[in-house]
């Protein structure tokens, strides 16, 4: 038992870390330490970047351009592209129907659409969730009539995250509707520009456009998108599900909070002494820290079990990172609130891609980091929700952990 | 990085578990407190036979030169089985005091007799107002000669009564809570001057109230340096932080399993409890903090070694937060699942219930060492 990183692990660590100090505009950067979003353009730029290195699609398997990387080198990678903080990579893509894609795709659909998903020539968004179908995903009713070469579509889709750039869509739709609830659900990806396709926002408690609702009628689909087998889609998506959980406890995104908060808590007063001195204060955030070293050491376990099991299989552990993850993620937006104070009152609307810079000329009410805080503690209680709601969670732990 | 086992570890795992599991069951373990010490001495040769005693001690002292690793592997089990039998008194405070800072002549006495289960050792550091302290120190020893006078009371000296000898933290110098000053003395429990009043504890084990009235103590008996012994204390203290994570953690996972398998049996409305989601989620929240609290068990252990104490006192300082928090959790919710049984003194859970909140006024509390990691500048400092 060893809990160091070897020299060249740590080697590998400041590679990434100069790498990222390097090439990633200074701009992007300064909007993220400010917890505002990166714009679409941005997202892509810095993908290219990342994907010109070699650094696209890390986890990838090497023959579709992965970099072979141990998951000790994939989770220091991620890590400090969190607490850069850099843009992640469009997860709908990378994480989610990429993998399902060289897993269970035909070889046109990898040639195709992987090296695309890898350069973010197309933006992917993610067609599960619909208005009936939340936690009880394998409930739903988007349905698939295969007509001649083709499927038809009818349905909605709903908390489609940036669906209003999105290229494509990957679907579960039911194509046996006699058949058990799990077992008529196919995988189809979906070009949003057929005719057919409705793109409506949601515009969330912050303020933000981040999710829509997507409507089809009568949408054409060509057969030749179908994901491996009709009526197998619900494998590919547990498939899919359990790689979203792995990366779901974000550890260097909470670190690089915790930091942030630190710095801005030496910088507010409260009376004559900063805050970071107000011992209260102070240990209300060493708590919350106390909270992450645990789960960060719970990730690294997670790990270093990865390298022994079996793969593709989600480890039920992956539960207990999400729960602890997103719980310690939204105490950071709170410890936020209380570094802000009266100041977290004044709205300033988000402002979608570089719109931001026309706020440039106008001074900001307050300290110039306070906008951001009420709305991200607002928008940050969907951590809790989506990707399995945290019940959802303790199901799969007293289920597949205790076998209650 | 890797959280592997050696083969020898493995070992060692395998036999201490088995020795808790086929020997320390329940009922024995009630014998053992009705013994007059209040624990078995055939239990503590039985664990000098396995070479437990000798774990954290060089081969040269009789010991098998094993690290932290090792004293986590023994204490996780003793804490699955509420072992009583003094051996974080004996082998990680007392043998670590030596182990890091006796002189060579006391270590070649005293480690042998400890590995081969012959001494017993306990250490008297609390005193009535210092409660968490480690430099609050009032009991005096004044220099005498080419030797020390020792006066004061020290309190909750856990296993203290039947020890044969005592390390004391006193004061050669300086005021009550100066850092400077304080020394460690290896004390014969039957000298003149001694008197020690023993109790049970509310976790089945024993500790003592032991007064100094002019106690003698020969030039030998200063372990470390005089009057400089606080870093010499504070390391073996922050050693004994870990084991205890782990003995806590080994307890946690007693308790998760005993309850889980209590609520798969007990029935209620036709069927089993466990099947009702409240209960369920309860349980899965139990899971989550003893997880966390084996995570920091992990830190704390790997950090145990370091010599550096301001690297090396936030990891320790987190992990017995964590691990009263985790227990505190964990003990309550166990004993809410059991219903009426988990309050009654006949049923386990409840033991362990009164063990893991012991284990977290050991040394600090959460709130205690929150507060030390919170004026050292926290766990995350700017990259």
């Amino acid at each position: 038992m060893d809990l160091r990183f070897t020299p060249e692990e740590n080697a590998f660590r400041q590679e990434v870390r100069a790498f990222f100090r390097e090439n990633l505009d200074p701009k992007v950067h300064a909007k993220l330490v400010e917890g505002r979003h990166a714009s679409r353009q941005d997202l892509v730029d810095w993908t290219r970047t990342l994907n010109a290195h070699g650094w696209g699609v890390p986890h990838w398997p090497a023959e579709y351009g992965g970099t072979g990387w141990d998951p000790v080198r994939q989770y220091i990678f991620l890590e400090e592209l969190q607490a850069f903080p850099a843009p992640a990579p469009l997860a709908f893509g990378v994480n989610m129907v990429g993998p399902v894609i060289y897993k269970f795709g035909s070889d046109e659909q990898k040639a195709r659409f992987l090296p695309r998903i890898a350069n973010m020539d197309d933006w992917w968004c993610q067609g599960f969730s619909e208005p009936g179908s939340g936690s009880d995903l394998a409930s739903l009713k988007t349905k698939a009539v295969r007509d001649g070469d083709d499927y038809v579509v009818n349905g909605q889709k709903t908390w489609t995250t940036l669906a209003q750039y999105a290229d494509w869509i990957f679907c579960l739709v039911r194509t046996d509707p006699a058949a058990k609830k799990q077992e008529g659900i196919s995988f189809l990806l979906i070009d949003m520009k057929t005719p057919g396709i409705t793109v409506r926002p949601i515009e969330l408690i912050d303020g933000g456009h981040e999710v829509n609702e997507v409507f089809f009628d009568d949408v054409r689909v060509p057969a030749e998108n179908l994901v491996g087998r009709e009526n197998k889609g619900w494998d590919y998506a547990k498939f899919l599900l359990g790689n979203e959980r792995t990366n779901i406890a974000r550890v260097g995104v909470s670190k690089e909070r915790l930091r942030r908060i630190r710095e801005l808590a030496s910088l507010e007063h409260i009376g004559t002494e900063p805050m970071i001195r107000n011992s209260r204060f102070r240990e209300k955030l060493a708590a919350v820290e106390v909270e992450l070293k645990a789960l960060e050491m719970t990730q690294l376990r997670v790990v270093a079990a990865e390298r022994t099991r079996e793969k593709g299989k989600p480890d039920p552990a992956s539960s207990v990172l999400k729960i602890k993850g997103s719980e310690i993620q939204q105490a950071t937006t709170e410890l936020l609130m209380d570094v802000v104070g009266p100041y977290a009152l004044p709205y300033v609307p988000d402002r979608e891609d570089d719109r931001w810079d026309e706020l440039a000329n106008e001074p900001p009410i307050g300290p110039d980091w306070a906008a951001t805080v009420a709305p991200t503690y607002f928008n940050w209680r969907k951590v809790s929700i989506y990707g399995g709601s945290n019940e959802i969670q303790r199901n799969i732990i007293a289920k597949a952990i205790l076998g209650l | 990085m890797d959280f592997d086992l050696t083969d020898e570890q493995r070992l060692l795992k395998d036999s201490v578990e088995r020795f808790v599991a086929d020997r320390y069951d329940f009922e024995s373990r009630k014998r053992f407190m009705a013994e007059p010490e209040g624990f078995s001495r055939e239990m503590w040769a039985s664990m000098a036979e396995l070479g437990l005693l000798a774990v954290p001690f060089a081969e040269e002292h009789g010991g098998i030169g094993g690290g932290p690793v090792e004293t986590m592997i023994v204490m996780e089990a003793f804490g699955r089985g509420l072992v009583v039998e003094p051996y974080l008194s004996t082998v990680v405070l007392g043998g670590g005091l030596l182990r890091h800072g006796g002189s060579e002549a006391q270590r070649a006495e005293i480690l042998p007799a400890v590995a081969s289960g012959e001494m017993l050792l306990a250490f008297a550091q609390v005193e009535r107002g210092s409660r968490y302290d480690l430099h609050d120190v009032s009991t005096t020893a004044r220099p005498d000669g080419g030797g020390f006078v020792l006066d004061g009371e020290k309190g909750v000296v856990l296993h203290g009564e039947g020890a044969d000898r005592l390390l004391v933290t006193a004061r050669v110098s300086g005021g009550r809570r100066d850092r400077e000053g304080i020394g460690l003395f290896l004390v014969d429990g039957k000298t003149r001057g001694v008197s020690r009043r023993g109790y049970p504890t509310q976790d089945g084990m024993r500790a003592a109230e032991i007064s100094f009235d002019g106690v003698r103590l020969g030039p030998d008996s200063v372990v470390g340096e005089p009057g400089n012994a606080l870093p010499l204390v504070e390391r073996v203290v922050d050693e004994a932080i870990a084991a205890l994570c782990a003995e806590a953690v080994g307890a946690m996972g007693a308790m998760g399993e005993t309850t889980v398998d209590y609520i798969k049996t007990r029935k209620q409305f036709g069927v089993a409890i466990g099947a009702f989601q409240s209960l369920q989620h309860r349980a899965a929240d139990m899971v989550v903090m003893t997880e966390q609290a084996r995570s920091m068990t992990y830190l704390a252990t790997m950090m145990a070694g370091v010599d550096d104490a301001a690297e090396r006192g936030p990891a320790i300082a987190a992990a017995k937060v964590q691990i009263g928090r985790s227990g505190r959790f964990v003990g309550q919710q166990s004993i809410q699942l059991h219903g009426g049984v988990g309050v009654t003194m006949e049923y386990k859970i409840g033991h362990y219930f009164k063990r893991v909140t012991m284990i977290d006024t050991a040394f600090g509390d959460a709130d205690h060492h929150l507060s030390r990691l919170a004026e050292t500048g926290g766990l995350f400092k700017a990259a």
